[in-house]
């Protein structure tokens, strides 16, 4: 069983795509309930893939190994072959973002609920996003990381452009170009890898990067080239991080999805720009990561700065929201510059973090804008009174999403910081500014929700029911676990965060 | 030529070109004697398993080496069999797709159309399986002469005519451009046979006049563009392909257009292949930056302007003409990869093709419109023609897990193989990114407007057959290529391409 383990998981959701396929599109319960279980499988896997996974080692553990696509060059002396693996495996860092990502589309699942009409088509996108995320996580080759990459992406534009809001199609063809052009960046790169090395493994590509000579290759390439792939890895990935001022398509879509969709988007699909970044442009080029490290951590401050700036002034909470996001991911930025142990285990907490945090806002978000049909902070106020459970996890989320003590975000902004501040401290000294902006924008829109008095026109709102208690208290109890023990998280990515700084030199 | 000569010579290898020939020649008698008013439709059934015993006879000689008759004027070798292949595929589809086609409902051109299309496959054939220059460019005349009469087989439409004329004049230039490219190297070799012309052009002595040859190269070059429909020679094909009937314009797109590829890589190849250059570099390596130029423009223009078109038969023709750009990539580099690439992106463009002129066939009888809005909301009308068209046109615009995904991939990998032609790569990857604009334009269409006609379309046994199939080859492809790839690696070797039979 081990041995295809994670082909299982990975593939799992298909089955209820399977089962949709077959359910007539008019039985509204049905096909939702189909679509929930279709997520809790991957999660029962994942769970199970966890209790198989040794924390104590570095490798690449649940290998799995096929051959599948080989090329053959044809040269005037001999055919060299080009073969492309089936491969897949996981270390700690994929591992926490593989469940990660099963626990937030079960609760964006349960999220989409509130989606209107057309349950069945939007159950099947959902779930084939999900075999692309998990897909993503669980390769350990750059052709097969593409391909789950690429899969995101189309079931995405479908859910943004049929089920978003006013100006959906807008966002879905925005979403499409922007990541359509990281993607193309992200292929020639790969390919230009393949055709110098003659492999796509992680692990090969990095011993060869490291050591150099073997296969095609007879010596290290060169200093240009590795500095310009490093470059493009940024530069695609800073895509789907975002990295300002590539953002402005990530804006559009968490204004226009529905709110479930934007769980999965703010929640897992940013965070592909980050596990991106980590595991090819630290994994492969250690040495030119250090030398752009400086420039990654202005553009860490910019990114940190900007969106709490911008966020400010928003009137929309979808607006606050998003540029929070691009704030946070500044944060992920600051900790991978620092290069130390604590900044980039900084960086994977703000990821996991960042990951539960505004999932839970954007579910939250989403149940408000059910039940008031607005997301304008101006049309809320004073919903304590009659929404007293809502505006508690509200007001307790945007307290996580301005790192107070004792939750997840304070943890890994802590972290993230005090790695820079070693290494690069002036940088670090501006970006504090951050957080104290990011205390007030959240203050403001939490506080223009919760609090002040509460309009007579707005009537009697329902309080969460059960099926919205379940995300809500899920979520926040992850956020408070991580923030109280930390180590529960900091222990499975240690020894992968070991050998990533042992390219640094210790 | 002795009587004994010619009963020496091995005929048996020639049956799927006699089997074609055959099939049409009945046809067309079989029209001559059919009365006025009985139905031809089913003329197809009959050129179809025509077209099905030559793909048998085919699979039969695969284990052939390379064979020569006529004076090497037939030749059968690796390459032959390998692209031949292909247009027997192509043609039995587009036969199925004929065989529905009800527009008009005017039968008495129909047994027409059935047997040129043969007579057409049969020039494909010829040239896939040539080594000499004369019948090179026969089996080229005889591709083109029945195009043009099928593009214009609607006598009274006047978009068909419209398109059947400016296909004449310009293929009669691009013809006369070739010729003129081939006399230049007729005139320098004396020889033409294309081995006796790679022997000739690799002699010392031809140093003296390798100004001509780069300019005989590049003219020939420019004149079989037109088959392939890049530029310089792309502008008859939106119009050509709006006028013509579907399944002509499926043809002239896939099989027509696969068989020009053919044609340039193997007078080309075979001839320059040890040609000299002006300065140091032999000639294949001196004309590389201008076939790259040409190959970039050819995507981006054709993805720029398709960019513009609201109707679908001309959006789809300028994206032929960016595909054609991205084949024309491998063979502008020339690397070791070259011939899998080529082969496999016009097998992935085949059957994503003939998809998408499959659904445009069904969907645009239905509205009676070519316009692009004849799709709104077709999801909602008939979801599984929607999905079916939605995997050809991703498969087109390069997604993974389709094939014209490993298709791409292919052609990036012989892009970046030999030397840095990055910009040409860049070039590709960004048109693609462009692409998207337009191809999502379609599924748009379908998912996300609401339709502005009602009822399902109703999809008739030809076209299901040709849609199923063209999604399960576009799915395979995509998911196991190996499948065809190792078809190809065992059926094919490059040394029987470049060396002559004895």
């Amino acid at each position: 069983m081990n041995e295809i383990l994670l082909s299982i998981l990975v593939f799992s959701p298909l089955l209820a795509v399977v089962v949709l396929a077959f359910t007539p599109s008019n039985q509204e319960q049905s096909l939702k309930w189909i679509g929930l279980f279709g997520t809790l499988l991957p999660l029962v896997l994942a769970i199970i893939t966890f209790c198989q996974f040794d924390i104590g080692s570095s490798a690449i553990q649940l290998n799995e190994k096929i051959n599948w696509i080989s090329f053959t060059i044809a040269h005037t002396d001999s055919n060299v072959t080009m073969p492309i693996q089936y491969e897949l495996g996981v270390n700690g860092l994929s591992l926490v973002l593989i469940l990660l990502t099963s626990v937030v589309a079960v609760l964006a699942a349960i999220g989409s609920f509130t989606i209107k009409g057309q349950w069945k088509s939007y159950f099947i996108f959902f779930l084939l996003m999900e075999v692309g995320m998990l897909g993503v996580f669980a390769s350990q080759n750059l052709f097969l990381f593409f391909i789950f990459f690429e899969m995101t992406l189309i079931p995405m534009f479908f859910l943004i452009g049929r089920w978003g809001y006013e100006n959906k199609e807008k966002a879905a063809y925005s979403f499409l170009i922007y990541n359509g052009l990281g993607s193309a960046i992200l292929l020639i790169v790969f390919v230009v890898l393949f055709m110098k090395t003659g492999t796509l493994n992680y692990g090969e590509l990095a011993n060869i990067f490291a050591n150099g000579g073997s296969g095609l290759l007879d010596s290290v390439p060169g200093e240009t080239f590795r500095l310009s792939i490093l470059i493009a890895l940024l530069l695609a990935f800073g895509v789907k991080l975002p990295i300002v001022p590539l953002h402005t398509w990530m804006l559009r879509v968490h204004v226009e999805a529905p709110p479930p969709v934007v769980m999965i988007h703010s929640g897992i699909l940013l965070k592909i720009g980050a596990y991106g970044l980590i595991t090819f442009g630290m994994g492969f080029f250690p040495a030119e990561f250090k030398r752009i490290a400086f420039s990654i951590a202005i553009l860490g401050v910019v990114n940190l700065l900007y969106g709490a700036f911008i966020a400010i002034v928003q009137t929309d909470v979808k607006k606050v929201l998003a540029y929070s996001s691009v704030s946070h991911m500044g944060i992920v930025l600051i900790g991978l510059a620092a290069l130390n142990d604590a900044g980039v285990q900084g960086a994977i907490f703000q990821v996991v973090s960042h990951g539960l945090i505004s999932a839970l806002l954007f579910f939250l978000v989403g149940v408000l804008y059910e039940r008031t049909g607005t997301s304008y902070l101006k049309a809320y106020s004073g919903f304590v009174k009659t929404m007293p459970l809502a505006s508690g996890v509200l007001v307790a989320a945007g307290l996580a999403s301005l790192g107070l003590p004792g939750m997840s975000g304070f943890i890994s902004e802590l972290m993230s910081f005090l790695g820079l501040f070693q290494t690069k401290p002036i940088v670090a000294a501006v970006g504090t500014l951050g957080i104290i902006l990011t205390a007030v924008y959240m203050l403001r829109a939490v506080m223009a929700i919760t609090y002040g008095p509460l309009s007579a026109e707005r009537g009697k709102l329902v309080d969460l029911n059960v099926r919205e208690m379940v995300p809500a208290y899920v979520l926040l109890a992850l956020i408070i676990a991580i923030g109280v023990y930390p180590d529960m998280l900091g222990m499975t990515i240690k020894s992968t965060l070991d050998s990533i700084l042992s390219g640094f030199g210790g | 030529m002795e009587l004994e000569t010619i009963r020496s010579y091995d005929w048996g290898i020639m049956a799927p070109e006699l089997i074609i020939l055959g099939a049409a020649t009945i046809l067309s008698l079989a029209d001559l004697l059919m009365p006025k008013k009985a139905s031809r439709r089913y003329l197809a059934i009959f050129a179809f398993l025509g077209v099905a015993c030559a793909l048998v006879a085919l699979f039969m000689q695969l284990d052939n080496g390379v064979i020569s008759i006529l004076a090497d004027t037939y030749r059968f070798d690796s390459f032959s069999k390998a692209f031949k292949l292909l247009f027997l595929i192509g043609t039995g589809l587009i036969l199925l797709l004929a065989f529905d086609d009800r527009k008009g409902e005017r039968d008495e051109y129909r047994g027409e159309f059935y047997y040129l299309l043969l007579t057409a496959l049969l020039g494909a054939m010829m040239m896939a399986s040539s080594a000499d220059m004369i019948t090179l460019f026969v089996g080229l005349e005889l591709l083109s002469l029945s195009s043009y009469i099928m593009a214009g087989l609607r006598k009274r439409d006047r978009q068909s005519n419209e398109a059947a004329f400016k296909y004449v004049v310009n293929g009669g230039i691009s013809t006369a451009i070739t010729l003129f490219g081939m006399s230049y190297i007729f005139g320098l070799t004396g020889e033409t046979n294309l081995y006796a012309i790679q022997n000739a052009l690799g002699d010392p002595t031809i140093l003296q006049n390798q100004f001509l040859l780069v300019f005989a190269f590049l003219i020939t070059f420019v004149g079989l563009s037109f088959k392939i429909a890049t530029v310089p020679f792309q502008m008859w094909a939106p119009d050509v392909y709006h006028g013509a009937p579907i399944p002509v314009t499926a043809f002239l797109s896939v099989v027509s257009k696969a068989a020009g590829f053919v044609i340039m890589i193997r007078f080309l190849l075979v001839t320059f292949i040890a040609a000299p250059g002006v300065a140091e570099k032999p000639l294949l390596q001196e004309v590389q930056p201008y076939l790259a130029i040409l190959a970039g423009a050819s995507m981006i223009i054709g993805n720029l302007i398709a960019l513009r078109q609201r109707n679908i038969k001309r959006m789809f023709a300028y994206s032929s003409i960016a595909q054609a750009g991205y084949i024309l990539v491998p063979f502008a580099v020339i690397s070791g990869l070259m011939f899998e690439a080529v082969w496999f992106y016009l097998l992935a463009y085949l059957f994503m093709n003939i998809g998408v002129f499959a659904i445009i066939q069904l969907v645009t009888a239905k509205s009676g419109s070519t316009d692009i809005s004849s799709f709104a909301g077709l999801y909602r009308r008939s979801p599984w023609i929607a999905v079916c068209m939605t995997i050809f046109v991703l498969s087109l615009a390069g997604f993974p897990a389709t094939a014209g995904f490993i298709g791409k991939f292919g052609i990036f990998m012989s892009a970046l193989s030999t030397g840095a032609h990055y910009w040409l790569a860049g070039i590709m990857i960004a048109t693609t990114v462009v692409s998207y604009f337009y191809y999502f334009n379609v599924i748009g269409q379908m998912f996300f407007r609401s339709e502005e006609e009602a009822g399902k379309v109703s999809i008739p046994g030809g076209v299901l057959t040709v849609t199923a199939v063209c999604v399960i080859s576009t799915l395979v492809l995509g998911i196991l290529p190996h499948t065809a790839l190792e078809f190809f690696y065992n059926q094919f070797d490059l040394s029987q391409f470049f060396t002559p039979t004895k």
